[in-house]
């Protein structure tokens, strides 16, 4: 297992190096003047160009981008031409909102997912597989800046129960969780229902009948056990969707995390901040998938024992 | 002999949305107390769907329907409780199946499969299980069955999982073991030693069995009884002997001769049916085997035949209602 964990982190190393090529030249692409956009509307042109060397802004993008991979090689992801601090320190500040607000998402929406496909297979073609299944389809298509809107305008608003902004307090929390795992609720039900249904059908079940075993046995101890398995893979696979909508949950909850750290940035040009906050995605992404493939593993005795 | 098993007109139909299927259209047989019933018959003939009935296993959209008996020990299955019904299944009648390898759950290992059977039914702890599962597994001649029992499933090869089964089909002792076609996906020599085992325990434990199979060499190796069915219906019955040697309805005869090993002879050259099976959604009006019969006449086309009893024998075509058929059987049987 230790080999497999360490070629895989081996993998990983072109993976990042190409994610931060990309996304250095995509900063690059996006148009506006990072020097003028730092330097404030009211400065003068002798302010803009002392801040386009400082930040070596006047470089040719070739030199810019040798400098960057060279410093990035060191473990140095850069500072901010915006505030002036360490990338990195400010990331890091930022990480524990960002991966707080994702493992409760996730958590929450494997909980909720999984139970609603359960029910939904085992009460199949009932009125509850029914239900279940537009409001899987609901949730699978609304938008997370809706999703997130709507939360607010009933909880916050008009009933005031919670607070529509900051993570100062645990009540905080509810409403980010709430939005970002809408989706991925959505989208677990459904996978967990086909699996379900799928695994139903299967020989060894009928076999399990047979021995007069009871039914909620056969269903817990037997379905949902086999049925989690491609579960798992599609849970990894689309955490990525997952961190995309974390970036747009942070902003409109004002969560002090790396998506709207990230949002902030490109706002202000601000290009390092920008480049270290997706690397950063990258290597989320990247965990996230290795977990998951280690959890595949350890829950499936054919792949464990090979 | 007394009746363990009592199967009155049993029929089970799927409603699909392509039509009726009556799978099993009027089944009658009987497993006496330890002895053996093989079932014959063509694959499609309804076999497995009458092992399932008499299981409690039938899912929508198959129905048993209203007017089927099943008596297993005086008792009528289809008017038992689920709750009742299920202390029965698994512990007095158990069933094991022709898949080996997919009919074990993958992500268990055999130990805890066989001990979920002994759990099921009986009050011990999961150490108990364990214990009981060990000596299961020596019984079914599985190899240091301290060690095996830690095995998945895909770590045994196909003949080794069907012994898993047949342990965990054992656990509490049943009265009636159902085997669905066990030895059919297995290799010939791994079939032989399936057989030789299940012999064993039957004589050992005195087990009565109900099986499935569409060969007629198992036939002659296990039973003491045999059903034949053909089109959802049971067609012969009778003890393995009169049944072989004086094959009373013209579908077993035909079904004798098929086979090259058991009919060949100069008087009685290989034989093949024609035509197909029929389908269950479908079938034909009058006797179901008199458009492939050589000696059907108008009679059979038109009404479907009891079955009549022919001595020891029962057997449903109108050439037995008078008595006992000039027929050819098989002189040698090989057991
Ligand atoms: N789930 C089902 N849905 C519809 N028809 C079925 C189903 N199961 C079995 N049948 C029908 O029952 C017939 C008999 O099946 P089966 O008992 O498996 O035959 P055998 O075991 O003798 O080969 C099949 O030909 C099929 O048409
Ligand atoms: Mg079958």
């Amino acid at each position: 297992m230790m080999g497999y964990v360490t070629r895989r982190l081996l993998i990983a190393v072109p993976t990042l190096v190409g994610v931060a090529v990309v996304s250095f030249l995509l900063m690059r692409l996006i148009p506006g003047d990072p020097a003028r956009v730092l330097a404030g509307p009211d400065a003068t042109a002798a302010d803009v160009e002392l801040i386009r060397r400082q930040f070596g802004f006047d470089k040719p993008v070739l030199n810019q981008f040798l400098d960057y991979m060279g410093r990035l090689a060191t473990g140095d992801l850069g500072r901010s031409a915006r505030t002036g601090d360490s990338v990195l320190a400010e990331i890091l500040a930022r990480l524990p909102y960002t991966v707080m607000l994702a493992v409760l998402a996730t958590l929450l929406a494997v909980l909720v997912g999984c139970t609603l496909g359960v029910i939904a297979a085992v009460r199949r073609e009932g009125l509850a597989d029914l239900v279940l299944s537009g409001l899987s389809v609901f949730g699978v298509s609304m938008p997370v800046y809706w999703v997130g809107l709507l939360l607010v305008i009933l909880f916050s608003v008009n009933l005031g129960w919670l607070p529509a902004a900051g993570a100062e307090s645990w009540q905080g929390y509810i409403l980010p969780t709430v939005t970002l795992s809408f989706f991925t609720i959505g989208f677990i039900s459904r996978q967990m229902r086909s699996a379900m249904v799928e695994t139903m059908e299967m020989d060894f079940i009928r076999t399990v009948r047979a021995k007069g075993v009871a039914r909620w046995a056969v269903v817990l101890r037997h379905a949902v056990r086999n049925a989690a398995l491609p579960v798992v893979t599609v849970i990894g696979l689309q955490f990525g969707q997952l961190l995309g909508g974390a970036v747009i949950t942070e902003t409109i909850f004002a969560w002090p995390g790396i998506g709207r750290l990230l949002v902030e940035s490109i706002g202000a040009r601000d290009f390092t901040t920008v480049q270290g906050a997706i690397l950063i995605f990258a290597v989320a992404l990247i965990l996230v998938n290795l977990l998951t493939d280690i959890v595949y593993a350890y829950i499936d005795p054919r792949i464990r024992y090979d | 002999m007394t009746a363990l098993l009592d199967v009155k007109n049993l029929r089970t139909h799927f409603h699909t949305t392509s039509g009726v299927y009556r799978a099993v259209d009027g089944v009658d047989l009987t497993v006496h107390a330890g002895r053996t019933l093989c079932v014959v018959g063509e694959s499609g003939s309804g076999k497995s769907v009458t092992a399932l009935s008499v299981m409690g296993l039938i899912d929508a959209p198959g129905q048993v329907q209203p007017g089927s008996e099943i008596v297993f020990d005086g008792r009528d299955l289809l008017r038992l409780p689920e709750r009742q019904l299920r202390s029965i299944r698994g512990r007095d009648i158990t069933m094991i199946f022709q898949e080996p390898m997919t009919s074990l759950d993958p992500v268990y290992t055999v130990g805890y499969q066989i001990a979920e059977a002994v759990r099921a039914h009986n009050d011990v702890d999961r150490k108990g299980a364990t214990e009981r599962a060990i000596e299961l597994m020596r019984l079914v001649g599985i190899p240091s069955p301290e060690r095996r029992i830690h095995d998945y499933p895909h770590q045994m090869s196909g003949g080794m999982r069907q012994r898993v089964m047949i342990a965990a089909a054992l656990s509490c002792d049943p009265k009636l073991l159902i085997a669905d076609e066990p030895t059919t996906a297995l290799d010939v020599t791994i079939q032989a030693q399936i057989l030789e085992l299940m012999k064993d325990l039957r004589d050992r434990l005195g087990t009565a069995i109900l099986m499935i199979t569409h060969d007629l060499g198992v036939v002659a190796e296990m039973a003491d009884d045999v059903a034949v069915m053909y089109a959802g219906k049971v067609v012969e019955t009778g003890s393995v002997t009169d049944v072989f040697n004086r094959p009373q309805h013209p579908y077993t005869e035909a079904l004798l001769q098929s086979v090259p090993v058991l009919g060949m002879s100069k008087e009685h050259p290989l034989r093949v049916i024609q035509g197909m099976v029929p389908s269950p959604l479908n079938w034909p009006t009058g006797c179901r085997f008199a458009p492939r019969c050589t000696e059907a006449f108008d009679r059979c086309r038109e009404e479907l035949p009891p079955l009549f009893t022919v001595d020891d024998q029962r057997s449903a075509c109108w050439l037995c209602e008078t008595g006992a058929r000039g027929s050819a059987g098989v002189e040698e049987i090989y057991r």
